[in-house]
């Protein structure tokens, strides 16, 4: 049991089995959340500390609820407040943290691969809470839990992700993780947010909002950087909305069972209308639940493989 | 100071031995009357090598090198002439620059110097930097490399003003308005999430300036090529008669971007490490004589540039104690060139372009060798570099091809100790 290395920084560094184990403890926390008493012991005696050189507020929180709920002693970092302020290099602020007897250290950095640069140098075990446009691992867990809940297996389903793809690490690790388990992922966007190469990582790239989404066993959006129109990505939200959003009538071109994703947070009336958000077959407001039940797992497997050694 | 050399294969002769007399290579003498016989155990002795772009990083970045530390390592590379590239601080685009790194390369003694000036004051591509004074200090070619010579109009008015002064212009291909990516772009980037620069950015400069050397009748040098499309255009221009060389690195034709997997900040570099049909096509032109010269673009770098983050990380790679062993190895022994074909690149080509008369080896020429074992694999260690850089991707590779000895106009410039 637990996981086969220190730290988790990708869907990449997982294997299919691995991946499933996450999940199905996951889906044991998720009986914890639901009590009255949301409390276990797996993490007595243990520290976890966030350290976030981005803002977030529901990756974050959703972490500090996950250990807090084990029973770890935690804290958090931001890059305003603390020495990183002050131009500490990243390698020697995880050093001192690590020098303080930190057990896991949850770690959210704009630049691609901030993590693994840091990694293998550290005794703390690094979580990956995003990477610039690298991955985003317990994002992609949270979905495939979501799926997983719904399908009973992955092997052969149909998942379509509209949007930026280009900047998007939701989408790199859920390409990953879902093609280890056997789904097909199509994927949609503006052609100047499709990154070259990405049918390398084994996704199909749509023509279409409607080729993306038709016969899909699940749907999902993801948010648009207002700001990348500045950048001349798209020429106005209207433009964007009218041909890349996910309407009601591209909705129904998927599986009549199939199910409406979105990693948070939405701009409404952009890439998805509110109707799509708040529709019948909408399972965001579950995936948020899902996101707790995950990370506690990931909590879990790291600590159980750290008291193994 | 008399030297003999013996027991030596000495490149395109048959001779066994070698006579150093002051600074030249002289008629044989008897060994009596020789301050050291020197034996090289059967190694060969090639003319010294020439770099003819290299970062020194002096004045300015002596945390980063020294003349005299990239010097040293110049020596230790086989190497007797290095250009190193203007991008100082401050920028070597007067006389009174070029004045003081010829002082320190005199002092250091390790090895010769050609500076070559920045084409624009400050590299800041807005006025010509004073091109004809520089030349009278001693650069032999212009160049604003660490940035391309973005606006063509620039271009056309160095290229112009240069061919008054016979001096060679240089130039690093890349047109940034296509985005400053910290890696190739294509699979391995968008795998790993780190924005790409395409070939199309270096190809679009090569081809600009290939048009104005064609337009305006004079020569143009492009600096390390590393794509498949420069290889063609070049070598097509060439055949047109357009007056255009060019040269690449030994890590664009022993690397490729998926070496960038991981992270590691000692394969990012400007152009970019590509992918293996690029490297194969940058083979073929140092095979059919596009390329014309091999050179390190040695970029030293202090540990806390590098080790930071993947794109934070500054570019560029320490080369010059590597070169040659990656040329014997990867492309001599691999059985794409000839030894010869690899002294002209390293040698005899880069100092023709740049009017160095470097590479003789007959009696009455500058003493300026190098003795390297060829027959035995050895393991780079980058602790053992003389370069203050530890930025280099090829630690711990077995080559071939190690220095035993430099002599740069007559005096010991390197030694292994055994
Ligand atoms: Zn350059
Ligand atoms: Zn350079």
């Amino acid at each position: 049991m637990g996981l086969k290395s220190k730290d988790l920084l990708g869907m990449k560094q997982l294997t299919p089995e691995e991946i499933m184990e996450i999940l199905d403890t996951a889906k044991t926390m998720k009986l914890v959340i639901s009590s009255a008493n949301k409390k276990t012991s797996h993490l007595q005696g243990k520290s976890v500390v966030t350290l976030f050189y981005e803002n977030s507020t529901r990756t974050r929180l959703s972490f500090e609820l996950a250990s807090k709920y084990m029973g770890s002693a935690s804290a958090n970092i931001s890059a305003s407040g603390s020495s990183v302020a002050k131009g500490e290099s990243l390698l020697d602020t995880a050093r001192t943290i690590d020098m303080m007897g930190t057990d896991i250290i949850i770690m959210r950095h704009p630049q691609s691969g901030a993590p693994h640069s840091i990694a293998n140098k550290l005794k703390a075990s690094i979580v990956n809470a995003g990477d610039g446009m690298n991955e985003h691992p317990t994002q992609a867990l949270l979905d495939m839990l979501t799926m997983y809940e719904r399908f009973d297996t992955f092997e052969g389903k149909n998942i379509a992700i509209c949007g930026d793809v280009y900047h998007s690490r939701v989408v790199r690790s859920n390409a990953i993780g879902l093609a280890k388990l056997g789904a097909h992922v199509s994927v949609y966007g503006p052609r100047t947010m499709m990154p070259i190469g990405i049918e390398k990582m084994g996704v199909r790239v749509a023509s279409s909002v409607a080729d993306c989404v038709k016969d899909a066993d699940a749907v999902m959006g993801l948010r648009v950087q207002l700001e990348r129109q500045k950048s001349s990505l798209f020429p106005s939200v209207a433009e964007y909305a009218r041909f890349y959003a996910i309407t009601p009538e591209m909705l129904k071109l998927a599986k009549p069972d199939a199910f409406l994703m979105h990693p948070g947070p939405c701009n409404h009336g952009v890439e998805l209308p509110t109707a799509v958000y708040d529709c019948d077959q909408s399972v965001i407001n579950e995936q948020v639940t899902n996101g707790v039940a995950v990370r506690m797992a990931v909590l879990y497997l790291l600590m159980a493989r750290r008291n193994n050694l | 100071m008399k030297y003999i050399l013996t027991n030596c294969k000495v490149f395109g002769s048959e001779k066994t031995k070698i006579y150093i007399d002051g600074e030249k290579f002289a008629d044989p003498f008897p060994e009596d009357q020789a301050d050291e016989v020197i034996d090289c155990k059967g190694n060969t002795v090639l003319p010294g090598l020439v770099d003819m772009h290299v970062h020194l990083r002096e004045p300015g970045y002596e945390y980063r090198e020294t003349i005299a530390t990239g010097t040293a390592a110049a020596a230790r590379g086989g190497f007797t002439a290095v250009c190193p590239m203007p991008n100082t601080h401050p920028v070597c685009d007067n006389a009174a620059v070029v004045s003081g790194i010829l002082k320190k390369a005199r002092e250091a003694g390790n090895c010769r110097v050609y500076p070559i000036g920045a084409a624009t004051k400050e590299i800041g591509d807005t006025e010509l930097a004073e091109i004809g004074l520089m030349k009278e200090a001693g650069i032999v070619a212009v160049s604003d490399d660490g940035n391309p010579i973005p606006n063509a109009g620039m271009m056309r008015k160095v290229l112009e003003y240069s061919s008054d002064f016979d001096i060679p212009v240089l130039n690093h291909c890349e047109d940034r308005s296509l985005g400053i990516g910290a890696m190739n772009e294509g699979e391995v980037s968008t795998s790993i999430g780190i924005r790409g620069c395409s070939t199309a950015a270096e190809d679009i400069m090569i081809a600009r300036d290939i048009i104005l050397a064609e337009y305006l009748g004079v020569p143009v040098h492009i600096c390390h090529v590393s794509t498949k499309d420069g290889i063609r255009m070049i070598r097509d221009a060439k055949a047109r008669g357009v007056k255009v060389t060019c040269e690449t690195c030994p890590h664009y034709f022993t690397l490729t971007d998926a070496c960038c997997e991981n992270y590691d900040t000692n394969f990012k570099m400007h152009p970019p490490l590509r992918t293996q049909e690029h490297v194969d096509a940058i083979i073929e032109g140092i095979k059919d004589g596009t390329v014309d010269c091999i050179v390190t673009d040695h970029a030293p770098h202090h540990q806390d540039e590098k080790e930071v983050e993947f794109s934070h990380a500054n570019n560029g790679i320490v080369g010059l104690e590597s070169s040659f062993a990656l040329g014997y190895t990867y492309l001599v022994k691999a059985g794409h060139i000839t030894l010869q074909r690899l002294i002209e690149l390293m040698c005899f080509n880069p100092s023709k372009i740049l009017k160095l008369g470097r590479g003789g080896m007959e009696t009455g020429d500058d003493a300026d060798l190098t003795v390297m074992d060829l027959d035995n694999e050895f393991t780079f260690e980058k602790d053992k570099m003389l370069t203050k850089g530890r930025n280099t991707p090829y630690d711990g590779w077995k080559l071939y091809g190690e220095t035993q000895l430099t002599i740069m106009g007559g005096k010991k410039t390197y030694e292994k100790l055994c």
